[in-house]
């Protein structure tokens, strides 16, 4: 008989870990997936692609129905948990019966931040997070609204690409003085900023939204500095919350996210989390890849064997608005450090690479990264680089060609 | 007069460069510009030609050019002028100083490269009618000591063989003389023969040069010793029978005084190895092949003539040919290779201070004769100051006026830098130049004359075996250019002597050098070529190449002296005894190196010509100095790196090249650069101005020198459109290349300061590479896809490949990879490339997908199970689905156009 394992939250994590177990533990669980987005588990980084209209809704699905099927899973998409029974191992979802788990796994994600400012109740203030955000900023994009999008990171800046892409009129808000400014550093932002505004997007920088106006919708948009831009909507992109309120209910323990040790389980014995929900050794990830890189950790823990987790290398490697983007390590560099910089701006590119003690410590790429991931490496492994230094900047190619010789 | 033809057909010419005097085949394209080729029917060169002379397309450029006479205006400004102020200011002043300080208060220095006609018009305007024989040449500096051994031993300034001997001959002989980088075409005949006949070769010289063959006895004997070398060879044909008595005793004058002279030299075998540094079995070998080889021609070129003692080396040499009747035989001769493509025309209108004129001296027969053929009563009677000395006068002040025509004497002279401030003295100093800047002009001339250049005047030169070519104009001339004669001519008019200038044309010219040679003449003198004297001028525009003599209603002669007739009153040639070889100077603790100087295969003179082409300009784009390996040891400098070069004359700072090739305590470099295209490399510095006592020719080979490293931390390149102005901290040598002006530069400075200077000097689109905690600064400039100017800096190495570098520079346009590569500053060939990378996660770039959907993937699916891509965040997913939807409808397109097929 199979034990029963419950995976709450129907998103990337969840697919993978399902994924994961068929691989080394087939059979051995009767896995059961409950998910309240309407619909079977997408890839969520394609939203801006379906906004931009550079691929549709649907052909951003993870896994056909028949998938899940072959692999046994109940999917129980629509269906919202409500609680935790740590104690009965038994999992509450809204007008349904309660299903009893073996093993649980939180895979709840995360949701935008919403500023607290006047007017943010307002009607036209949106998300941008999940496909019915995106069928929404569609209808706006169609409607030719003008849109400000708050927050000028990541996820700022793919819903900004994709509404204006869609023909909105776009224009982006940003308390800082820099785009991406966890990722970049200034000459970088500066590049992925003109690049931007060549797709048609106006750009605020150190922008910091005080109020939205309106009487029953957004009319406009205030700025502490009292400048004031005219929108008919408004896209909060300022920041995400892992959504640990399920967690914390049933009392197990909660910092910024669900606390998790190096076999992803949380302070509840065979209740696990993976994905941006979770918070291991003090760090909330919001990129797809550790939460990857958890599912596999956790499917092999799950399967008997060993296996732990002890944190990802963090390193943004994307196209953002249709730019590509990496940046890893230190990529500002410190004292101590030294900057190779290689800068075309009018052909798109910028490449900083930071050096310590004779190794690449940090990394930030822009328009060209087709070593991205070598020097994630170079980063990783800390190997020397004095001899490939001259030729490093150029990619691997070269360098390792140059070591040849 | 210049006509170009409408047709644009191949003019033939001849070529710019040494005295090998190649025909050319130039084609004007219409555009300035021209084809060149060699000429198949010129008896020069039967259709080669050498890197240089096949490159002269690539010199007709204008950027450089001076194209309107200009003058020195009151704040020091040059001034464009008409011609007519020009003249008329030249003239006035010359006029004055004339009259003030006398004819010998004013010079006129020539140059090789002028075609005859104007070399007649100068040596009859300052010898014939300002009454000074004060006109000298740059001929001084190349084959003077050949002239006057020609003089002492034959009594005419003859050369008695020609160029079909180097076919004929079974043994030759290069003494001082890199055949095979000046006079290639010449050298590509000898090892033909050497191919086909089995002639041996054998090369003197102190350096081991390219002239010297796998399989060629090399001689590698001590500076100024050849005297002792043809000394103990002189020895040995008198004691092994060698010698021709018939031929000494009909023919020759002073045998035993030279043998006794010899003998005290080096009278063995063991003795000419002792003085000339040689190992014994070296020169008995080369005693032997030539005592047994009676097909034997000595070629001598500077190794021989740029020496104090250099007419005596020539006697040396001609003692031997003169004693074994190898002499004006087929395939027996000496042969001097002269080094400018007219050098020979200067010598036949006697452009020489220590000449009368057509081969006549300063006797009173000659200068009677002279007088009455251009009525010339204030004709000057006595020699001129000889180029060294002629400058030495300017430095003292005796000589108040100089007109320089086509030479460079800043950069070329011996103690350059004592001539560049002896010019500075000068109340007038007027150059004809092509060049709008050179060191000399730049020294500060007060008048410049646009002269006209190779390819747009029309003459005559004469090669190293008098044969006359006709350079033939080709293109139109540009701006208010002129020819040489032309000026002159003006000139001679304004100072009172019109009646005597009134040629129209090259071939009036021509018409009254050729009637002046055989004036009075009657065999008593070698030139002549009255047979030329009544051409008309279409036949002058006809002439085909003619050697001379040219008497009219003789046989033409391609030798002489077979059976003697030299040109003495007694008709015998003259042996002469030579001083026991010492070079002039003594090395000491402080100067312990001798510096040879010379040329290097691809650049002439003073580059103001070659440097213009960017094919010359690879071989050797850089200043150098060559060291032995063991002198490189002892006095710490290393091959690559930069070395202080210092004579008691002068400094240059030069590139190491550390080589056997050279001979121990000896460094060489080249002749070529100058302030206007390096920093540091006015080799002609150095050069200490002692002059042989016969010919007045310098001793350029053996300066006592010294030699230390010189750090430059930093080298670079950087390559632009349009000339770039270097801070003056840096060493920079300026090199023509594709599409713009490259410069190759070492610098000590900060890193960061070559950015701020770049930035200056360039437009907005700049692409950067920095890393200046490895010291490296590597940039470019772009305007649309072609670079504009860049520049790479680094530590040595690692500032970049020139050579990659520079051909991207050529292209019009770079691809996208090209720009991407281009500051790593190496070639991308053969690298990987997988294109622009389309799957971020797991790095997987556009070409190696679309190499996947070629091999068959059909689905995003298909395309991660084979490559991973979009098996991560899947973000590239509709990217992959694009590129398999590109994929099949090009596939589509094929298959319908195959159908259609």
């Amino acid at each position: 008989m199979s034990e029963p394992l419950v995976i709450v939250g129907n998103g990337m994590a969840a697919a993978r870990l399902v994924d994961e177990l068929a691989k080394v533990a087939l059979g051995r669980y009767a896995i059961a997936v409950i998910g309240d987005e309407p619909r079977l588990a997408y890839n969520r980084v394609l939203l801006s692609s379906v906004l931009a209209g550079e691929t549709t809704s649907q052909d951003i699905e993870l896994r056909p129905a028949s998938w899940w099927r072959d692999r046994g899973v109940t999917l129980k998409y629509g269906c919202i948990a409500t609680e935790i029974d740590v104690g009965r191992r038994e999992l509450k979802i809204e007008n349904d019966e309660s299903i009893p788990f073996s093993k649980l796994v939180l895979t709840t994600g995360s949701s935008p931040l919403r500023l607290n400012v006047p007017g943010a109740d307002l009607a036209g203030v949106h998300t941008f997070r999940d496909s019915r955000d995106v069928d929404l900023l569609l209808t706006l994009a169609a409607q030719k609204k003008r849109v400000v999008v708050v927050g000028g990171g990541l996820l700022g800046l793919e819903a900004a690409y994709g509404l204006a892409k869609a023909g909105a009129p776009v224009t982006l808000v940003h308390l800082m003085d820099r785009l991406m400014e966890r990722q970049l550093d200034a000459p970088a932002a500066e590049l992925l900023k003109s690049l931007v505004e060549r797709k048609g997007i106006e750009i605020l920088l150190n922008a910091n939204t005080a109020q939205i106006h309106g009487v029953t919708r957004v009319e406009d948009v205030e700025l502490a500095d009292g400048r004031r831009i005219d929108a008919d909507a408004v896209i909060f992109a300022a920041g995400i919350r892992p959504n640990t309120a399920l967690a914390k209910e049933a009392g197990i323990p909660v910092n910024r996210g669900i606390v998790v040790d190096d076999h992803l389980q949380t302070g509840a014995s065979d209740v696990f989390a993976i994905g941006e929900c979770a918070e291991h050794r003090g760090v909330c990830y919001g990129l797809v890849e550790p939460a990857y890189e958890q599912a596999r950790v956790l499917a092999r823990h799950l399967a008997g064997r060993e296996a732990a987790y002890s944190g990802s290398t963090v390193a943004t490697n994307l196209k953002v608005s249709g730019v590509s983007v990496f940046s890893a390590g230190d990529f500002i560099g410190g004292d101590g450090s030294e900057s190779i910089v290689l800068s075309d701006i009018n052909n798109g590119t910028y490449k900083k690479l930071v050096i310590s003690d004779g190794r690449l410590t940090g990394a930030v790429l822009i328009g060209d990264v087709a070593d991205a991931l070598w020097y994630l490496e170079l980063i990783r492994t800390r190997q020397p680089t004095a001899r490939i230094r001259a030729d490093m900047m150029f990619g691997r190619s070269l360098a390792t060609r140059s070591e040849a010789a | 007069m210049t006509i170009v033809d409408p047709d644009l057909r191949a003019v033939k010419t001849t070529c710019a460069y040494c005295g090998v005097g190649c025909g050319v085949l130039a084609t004007p394209d219409g555009r300035g510009g021209a084809a060149i080729s060699g000429d198949p029917e010129h008896p020069a060169n039967f259709g080669r030609l050498c890197s240089k002379g096949s490159a002269l397309g690539e010199t007709l450029g204008l950027a450089d050019r001076l194209l309107y006479p200009m003058i020195r205006c009151g704040e020091g400004v040059m001034e464009r002028v008409a011609w007519s102020d020009a003249l008329d200011h030249v003239a006035h002043r010359f006029q004055h100083i004339i009259a003030r300080d006398g004819p010998g208060a004013v010079a006129f220095y020539l140059s090789g490269q002028l075609l005859t006609e104007d070399y007649y018009v100068a040596n009859k305007l300052m010898k014939g009618f300002i009454g000074s024989a004060n006109v000298d040449t740059n001929s001084r500096l190349c084959m003077a000591s050949s002239v006057a051994g020609h003089r002492r031993a034959f009594g005419a300034d003859t050369v008695p063989g020609c160029y079909e001997d180097l076919d004929e001959a079974d043994l030759l002989v290069l003494v001082g003389s890199n055949a095979a980088w000046c006079h290639p075409v010449l050298y590509q005949r000898m090892l033909v023969n050497k191919q086909t006949r089995g002639a041996r070769i054998v090369v003197i010289d102190p350096r081991r040069t390219d002239t010297v063959g796998d399989d060629d006895l090399f001689l590698g004997l001590r500076p100024g010793t050849d005297t002792a070398l043809f000394s103990g060879l002189l020895v040995h044909l008198a004691d092994n029978g060698v010698l021709d008595r018939g031929y000494i005793e009909r023919h020759t004058a002073g045998f035993d005084d030279a043998i006794t002279r010899a003998r005290n030299i080096a009278g063995s075998v063991g003795a000419t190895a002792l003085a000339t540094g040689l190992a014994e079995q070296d020169v008995a070998t080369f005693f032997q092949v030539f005592a047994s080889t009676p097909r034997v021609v000595t070629l001598y070129s500077q190794g021989v003539n740029q020496s104090a003692q250099g007419t005596d080396k020539v006697n040396a040499i001609l003692n031997c040919h003169l004693a074994t009747g190898r002499i004006g035989l087929p395939g027996a001769s000496p042969l001097s290779l002269t080094g400018q493509p007219n050098a020979m025309g200067g010598r036949e209108v006697g452009g020489l201070a220590n000449q009368l004129a057509a081969h006549m001296g300063f006797t009173p027969p000659d200068i009677d004769r002279v007088r009455r053929f251009w009525k010339a009563p204030r004709i000057a009677t006595h020699e001129g100051l000889k180029a060294v000395q002629m400058f030495e006068a300017i430095a003292r002040g005796e000589i108040k006026a100089l007109w320089v025509m086509g030479t460079n004497p800043a950069v070329s002279l011996p103690n350059a830098d004592g001539v560049r401030d002896a010019l500075k003295k000068l109340e007038l100093f007027v150059i004809s130049e092509n060049v709008i800047s050179n060191d000399t002009v730049d020294v500060g001339a007060h008048v410049l004359l646009p002269a006209q250049a190779w390819g747009e005047k029309s003459g005559t030169v004469t090669n190293s075996e008098r044969r006359i070519s006709r350079q033939r104009a080709f293109l139109v001339p540009p701006g208010e250019t002129k020819p040489d004669w032309w000026i002159m001519g003006e000139i001679a008019k304004r100072l009172g002597f019109g009646a005597a200038f009134g040629f129209t044309s090259a071939a009036d010219i021509f018409r009254e050098h050729a009637a002046l040679s055989a004036f009075e003449n009657e065999g008593a003198r070698d030139f002549d070529i009255g047979a030329l004297q009544a051409l008309s001028n279409s036949d002058f525009d006809a002439m085909a190449p003619v050697q001379w003599p040219a008497r009219q209603g003789a046989e033409p002669q391609a030798r002489f002296f077979g059976e003697g007739g030299f040109f003495a009153n007694d008709f015998r040639a003259r042996f002469v005894a030579p001083e026991v070889p010492a070079l002039r100077t003594e090395t000491t603790a402080a100067r312990p190196l001798r510096l040879n100087t010379g040329r290097i295969r691809d650049q002439w003179h003073t580059m103001t010509r070659t440097g213009m082409s960017p094919r010359l300009g690879q071989h050797l784009p850089e200043p150098f100095v060559e060291v032995h390996p063991d002198d490189a040891a002892r006095y710490g400098v290393a091959d690559g790196d930069f070395a202080r070069v210092t004579t008691d004359y002068g400094q240059c700072t030069l590139r190491i090249i550390v080589s056997e090739r050279q001979q121990r305590g000896m460094l060489f470099a080249p002749i070529h650069w100058s302030a206007a295209n390096a920093t540091g490399a006015r080799v002609g510095s150095l050069v200490a101005p002692l002059t042989d006592p016969f010919s007045g020719q310098p001793e350029n080979k053996a300066t006592p020198a010294s030699i230390v490293p010189y750090e430059y931390v930093f080298r670079g390149f950087a390559l632009s459109r349009q000339p770039l102005e270097f801070p003056a901290h840096a060493w920079v040598a300026r090199v023509a290349v594709n599409g713009g002006h490259g410069y190759l530069f070492a610098d000590n400075a900060d890193v960061t300061g070559w950015q701020s200077w770049l930035k200056s000097a360039v437009r907005d689109d700049l692409a950067e590479y920095k890393d200046f905690g490895g010291g490296v600064y590597r940039a470019a400039s772009f305007s649309g896809d072609r670079i504009d100017t860049c520049l790479f800096i680094g530590p040595a190495g690692d500032a970049g490949d020139w050579n990659v570098v520079k051909g991207l520079f050529a292209a019009d346009a770079l691809s996208h990879d090209q720009r991407r590569m281009l500051l790593s500053g190496k070639s991308a060939d053969g690298l990987a490339n997988a294109g622009p990378i389309v799957c971020a996660c797991f790095g997987v770039g556009r070409n190696t997908i679309c190499e996947t959907i070629a091999a068959g993937a059909r689905t995003a699916a298909d395309i991660g199970s084979k490559l991973k891509a979009g098996t991560n965040c899947g973000s590239c997913i509709p990217e992959l689905k694009r590129l398999i939807a590109q994929a099949s409808t090009r596939d589509a397109v094929s298959e319908k156009l195959a159908a259609v097929n």
